[in-house]
């Protein structure tokens, strides 16, 4: 196990010398985390772990991804997508124009089962996804919109769940393993890097989704980001968390009422 | 010889299980004593769900605070804590909890062996690990951390357990201070209460 102390110096290097910054990241499962790639890369010492990240802008790549944690899936808690479907959805019908971000949005899988919801509405052409991570590997990934072909029994388990009434596969192609979603899925998306640490509110929102994202903050960042939010989402607009994220402890909350037993709020001053 | 006193005073008793474990842990929460003088935490692998009915089924067996962990609850001790379906549950240096949704470990997810060894990180010699029932060798390592830090290891003794595989690793594979049945587990558990 690599030291407190060595984390916050491996912390100091990915900060200084290439402007990542997980300070206010919380530390138990960062340490973890450095941890495991300090085993994984089979370094001999600290002094040799550090060594590389100071003096191997290529190894950065590895360490950024090590550390930061990209698993998601399409349709997680079904429960959650049927909120968004039945009591969501409905209400920004009306709008001429619907504005919707992904703030963390990994390799894109959430991404895709808002579009497909949006398209059974009937609103994914009038609808905007703003897809943002601070990692461009996996908004790489995302943007091509093909995913494993092993998942999609889950996945289409999980859509039916979440109240989908079609067939799950005429969303995609599949061949060589692979799933390959429908292109006019991604025409509606924006995939761009943004780092919830550091960078600004960019638009306003009818809908922001962070599941899953703010667990790997310390309080302190939990509260700028939840600003940022707030900040980002128009009156009567929502902000969704992962299920066991909360607003409790945010300024925040009271301008907030929470929908149901979902992690879905809405702006309601 | 195995010791039978923490250095320190118990903060914190993390008891992790699998299959089997339910039947245990639903015997072992009425034998607690109350008002306990530290937290107990909860490590179950379970079904991949989001619903609520194992913290309901065990709440019905304690008169204990009992609660199923969200992203930065504080680990006060006098409660019971259970560790959510589909989270790794780390704890903090402040005693807060921390969940991790990162890949799984000994193919679980949660993983007895990231809660015992984040436990391990935190309260040192005022801990206590217990393992339960199970069919997979999750927490084994996680017990030796337990135990490299200064706390004690506790393994079900294997011929009550349902699934003797679990404690039987840890009893091959790490340092076990007492091998129990549940009612002596029971006994041990709360011989660390100052409250009592």
């Amino acid at each position: 196990m690599i030291e407190d102390t060595e984390v916050d110096l491996v912390l100091n290097d990915l900060f200084e010398l290439y402007g990542y910054d997980f300070t206010n990241y919380a530390k138990a499962s960062l340490k973890r985390r450095i941890s495991r790639l300090f085993i994984l890369d089979k370094f001999p010492s600290f002094a040799e772990f550090r060594y590389r990240l100071k003096s191997d802008a290529n190894y950065i790549k590895r360490v950024i991804e090590g550390l930061t944690v990209t698993v998601t899936e399409m349709y997680r808690d079904p429960q959650f997508y049927k909120a968004l479907r039945t009591e969501v959805i409905p209400t920004l019908s009306a709008k001429p124009f619907i504005r919707i971000w992904h703030a963390g949005c990994s390799t894109g899988e959430e991404v895709f089962s808002m579009a497909i919801l949006l398209k059974e509405a009937g609103l994914l052409h009038k609808s905007l996804l703003y897809a943002t991570d601070l990692n461009p590997e996996v908004l790489e990934k995302a943007r091509k919109g093909i995913f494993p072909l092993l998942q999609m029994k889950q996945y289409s388990e999980n859509y039916i769940e979440s109240g989908g009434k079609n067939d799950f596969s005429a969303y995609y192609t599949a061949q060589y393993g692979q799933a390959k979603f429908e292109e006019l899925l991604a025409e509606r998306m924006i995939f761009s890097t943004h780092n919830l640490v550091s960078d600004r509110s960019f638009n306003e929102f009818d809908l922001i989704l962070c599941r899953n994202v703010l667990i790997y903050f310390d309080k302190y960042l939990q509260e700028r980001v939840l600003n940022l939010f707030d900040e980002s989402i128009g009156t009567l607009g929502y902000l969704a968390l992962g299920s066991k994220e909360t607003l409790n402890f945010s300024s925040i909350k009271p301008g907030y009422k929470q929908l149901n037993k979902e992690k879905i709020w809405r702006k309601i001053s | 010889m195995a010791e039978n006193k923490l250095k320190n005073t118990c903060k914190a008793v993390v008891i992790g299980g699998s299959a089997g474990s339910i039947e245990v842990l639903l015997k072992l929460l009425p034998a607690l004593s109350s008002p306990l003088s530290f937290a107990v935490i909860i490590v179950l692998h379970r079904k991949n769900s989001t619903d609520s009915s194992l913290v309901n089924l065990l709440a019905l067996k304690t008169s204990l605070p009992i609660r199923e962990v969200e992203d930065k609850d504080a680990a006060k001790p006098g409660a019971i804590y259970l560790a959510p379906a589909d989270y790794h549950l780390l704890i903090e240096k402040e005693e807060v909890f921390a969940l991790d949704d990162s890949e799984k470990i000994n193919y679980s997810r949660p993983s007895l062996d990231v809660t015992f060894e984040s436990a391990a990180d935190v309260y040192g010699s005022s801990l206590v690990g217990i393992l339960l029932s199970g069919a997979n060798a999750d927490g084994t390592a996680g017990l030796n951390a337990v135990k490299k830090n200064g706390g004690i290891i506790v393994a079900q003794k294997p011929e009550t357990a349902q699934s003797s595989f679990m404690p039987q690793q840890a009893i091959l594979n790490a340092p076990i201070d007492f091998i129990f049945d549940v009612d002596e587990i029971a006994v041990f558990v709360n011989s660390f209460n100052t409250k009592a």
